[in-house]
């Protein structure tokens, strides 16, 4: 193969007139984006992982000491990370839940055939295409208690929704779940046209009703894109930083990567920090391979 | 087991009409075929039979009841598609048991497993009841697809070209096993096809559309012997029938193009001298070396137990089915006559057959 690409470069062309070969040209192509990998991605990964077994702070100029495994010890064992996992679980699950219900919902309602169905996905597309700080910015005017839309709109008063200890979270998974349905919907819309219809008329003849063919039929061949649906989204809500931090500053809604922040460039904890970025790095591959197992079962079926 | 039938049904999508004042009759434990080319409007009709589409204009009756408002569920009909249309991710059995499963008419278990085990057994796909269905060769899916029809016990059948994705060996078995099956069981069976082969040897009654038009209804037989206009004389048969332009003298049928001359049996002195044109069917058209006409042989196609001609006068050309044995040779001049008795004649103009006019 790579003896005929070679050889099939036009011997008239520019470029074999400079005497740049196909392998060269390739490489001219290559080379600059894998350096730019390197030398941004892989190569910080990899200094990262020998800080976290230090105690270096970035903050001073002490060099760093060799501490072994000490740093994964102390965060294991402390509580308030734990914490911060859980109240990261929770948003997670509640967000991905939410934009599932919503964004599925929408699709069902939308895959028929409706005037200006075109223009109308489009706009309901729009939430995904603002940019994170932007959505968080607005939401939190709309969250407001004495000013914001939602509380008159719905009459509530001055109900607090960011300072209040038990509503922040949830008040950060709405924005979330305002901004990803979208995609969810994009997505099963894709899935929801993909079924053939002449499934819902042998049904419809087998004279099964509508749960019945949702349940035996919609769902199951809708399923394997959902879960892809799912796999984003969870990657996605695990790592949520700007949008929490620009909503609220509650400790109950204080989101690992929130904590991650705080431990790095607040407190200067440089060397403990790479270590707790590698205990998340760790659980969202653990958790995206579970649902990549379960997704390539799903779709076996 | 019911009586179907349709009243002066018209379907237009848009600016297309599909079907225009149709009529139609199909009487309890009737095997009737719709017969016509792709677009004549054959799946419409079945899909309004079965409740997936509404008439423009016309109503349908089954056993006497108008059943313009009721869904497809209400009909109690089944339908088989020529893409199978199998519930995919489930096994053969799941896909039998569900017509069975709905909650609304939910059958005890023992009755499911009853059934599914002799529509399996009627259809031979016992061994394959545990299996994926997209393991399935199309033979196989168009069997449980079919069997998932008869589990139901539905009032009527409706297929719509069941058969035409199968190769043909696999055609030619099934066409047998739906023939016996619809014996077996005295259903009502609605048959959408264009292959004219499968109309004549299943149907008891066919029922050719042209352009959205029952242009002929009757038995096989009838169709073929005494095609209504030069449409079904045409579509029906293979090789279709021999259509060739002449007139009448003096009880001789004088052929248009070359004068060549031959003798009728009986007809009405009315149609002498008229531009008609005369059919004939190829297995009625024989050589004989006394024969009357003249003809250079243009082709041969040998099919083993008969060899079809393709005879050449002027620039007329006829077909003639004749036994295996005969011996000819491309270009040979032969002699042939036909079988006075089986001649059809149609008026020129509207292409209707004398005998259907009167």
């Amino acid at each position: 193969m790579a003896t005929t690409m070679i050889t099939t470069l036009d011997r008239s062309s520019r470029a074999a007139a400079r005497g740049l070969s196909d392998m060269s040209i390739r490489n001219l192509f290559i080379i600059p984006t894998i350096l730019f990998l390197i030398v941004f991605n892989i190569f910080p990964l990899i200094y990262s992982l020998g800080y976290s077994f230090t105690d270096f702070r970035a903050s001073t100029n002490a060099a760093a000491n060799f501490v072994g495994l000490q740093n994964y010890r102390d965060l294991l064992n402390d509580p308030y990370v734990w914490s911060n996992f859980a109240i990261t679980a929770k948003y997670v699950i509640i967000s991905v839940a939410g934009q599932l219900l919503v964004g599925f919902g929408v699709a069902m309602l939308l895959n028929r055939d409706i005037p200006l169905k075109g223009l109308l996905t489009t706009l309901l597309l729009l939430p995904m295409m603002l940019s994170m700080a932007v959505v968080g910015l607005f939401w939190k005017l709309l969250y407001d208690p004495s000013f914001g839309i939602i509380n008159y709109a719905l009459g509530l008063g001055t109900f607090e929704w960011l300072s209040n200890p038990k509503m922040a979270l949830y008040a950060v998974a709405l924005t979330d779940i305002w901004m990803w349905s979208p995609f969810v919907m994009l997505l099963s819309l894709a899935g929801l046209s993909a079924v053939p219809k002449h499934l819902y008329e042998a049904a419809a003849i087998d004279r099964a009703g509508p749960f019945y063919t949702f349940f035996r039929i919609t769902l199951p061949l809708v399923a394997p894109i959902l879960m892809i649906a799912v796999i984003f989204r969870t990657m996605e809500a695990f790592k949520t930083f700007d949008l929490a931090y620009i909503l609220t500053s509650q400790p109950t809604a204080e989101l690992i990567s929130i904590r991650l922040y705080k431990m790095a460039f607040q407190e200067w904890q440089t060397g403990r920090s790479c270590a707790l970025a590698y205990i998340v790095l760790i659980m969202v591959l653990a958790i995206t391979n579970i649902y990549v197992k379960y997704l390539n079962k799903v779709k076996e079926r | 087991m019911a009586h179907i039938q349709l009243k002066n049904i018209s379907k237009s999508f848009g600016n297309h009409t599909a079907l225009t004042g149709l009529n139609l009759e199909i009487a309890d434990g009737e095997f009737f075929v719709l017969l016509g080319e792709t677009g004549a409007g054959k799946t419409t009709t079945l899909r309004m039979v079965a409740g997936l589409e509404k008439p423009t204009e016309g109503q349908v009756f089954i056993d006497g009841v108008d059943v313009a408002d009721w869904g497809a569920a209400e009909r109690d009909v089944a339908l088989v598609l020529q893409q199978y249309s199998l519930y995919p991710r489930y096994t053969v059995r799941e896909n039998l048991e569900f017509p069975l499963k709905p909650k609304i008419r939910r059958l005890p278990d023992a009755e499911i497993k009853d059934r599914v085990a002799r529509a399996a057994k009627t259809l031979r796909i016992e061994h394959l009841l545990d299996r994926k269905t997209d393991r399935l060769s199309g033979g196989e899916m168009q069997r449980v697809s079919i069997g998932r029809a008869i589990v139901r016990k539905p009032r009527v059948f409706l297929m719509d070209e069941p058969l035409s994705a199968l190769d043909a060996k696999l055609r030619e078995a099934l066409r047998t096993e739906l023939k016996n099956l619809q014996i077996q069981l005295g259903a009502t069976f609605l048959f959408v096809t264009h292959d004219q082969i499968e109309a004549m040897s299943m149907g008891d009654k066919v029922g050719v559309l042209n352009h959205g038009r029952i242009v002929q209804t009757g038995t096989p037989h009838e169709i073929y012997n005494n095609p209504r206009d030069t449409y079904v004389a045409s579509f029906v048969g293979s090789p279709p029938m021999n259509l060739i332009d002449g007139r009448l003298v003096d009880n001789r049928a004088v052929m248009a193009p070359m004068n060549f001359e031959l003798p009728l049996t009986k007809t009405a002195a009315a149609t002498e001298g008229r531009p008609l044109v005369f059919g004939i069917r190829p297995e009625d058209v024989y050589l004989e070396s006394g024969a009357p006409v003249e003809a250079r042989v243009h082709d041969v196609e040998n099919h083993g137990v008969e060899k079809i001609l393709t005879l050449r006068v002027g620039d007329t050309t006829l077909r003639a089915t004749v036994p295996a044995r005969t011996d000819v040779a491309i270009e040979q001049s032969v002699r042939f006559a036909w079988n006075a008795d089986k001649v059809v004649l149609f008026d020129k103009g509207s292409g209707v057959s004398l005998r259907h006019a009167s």
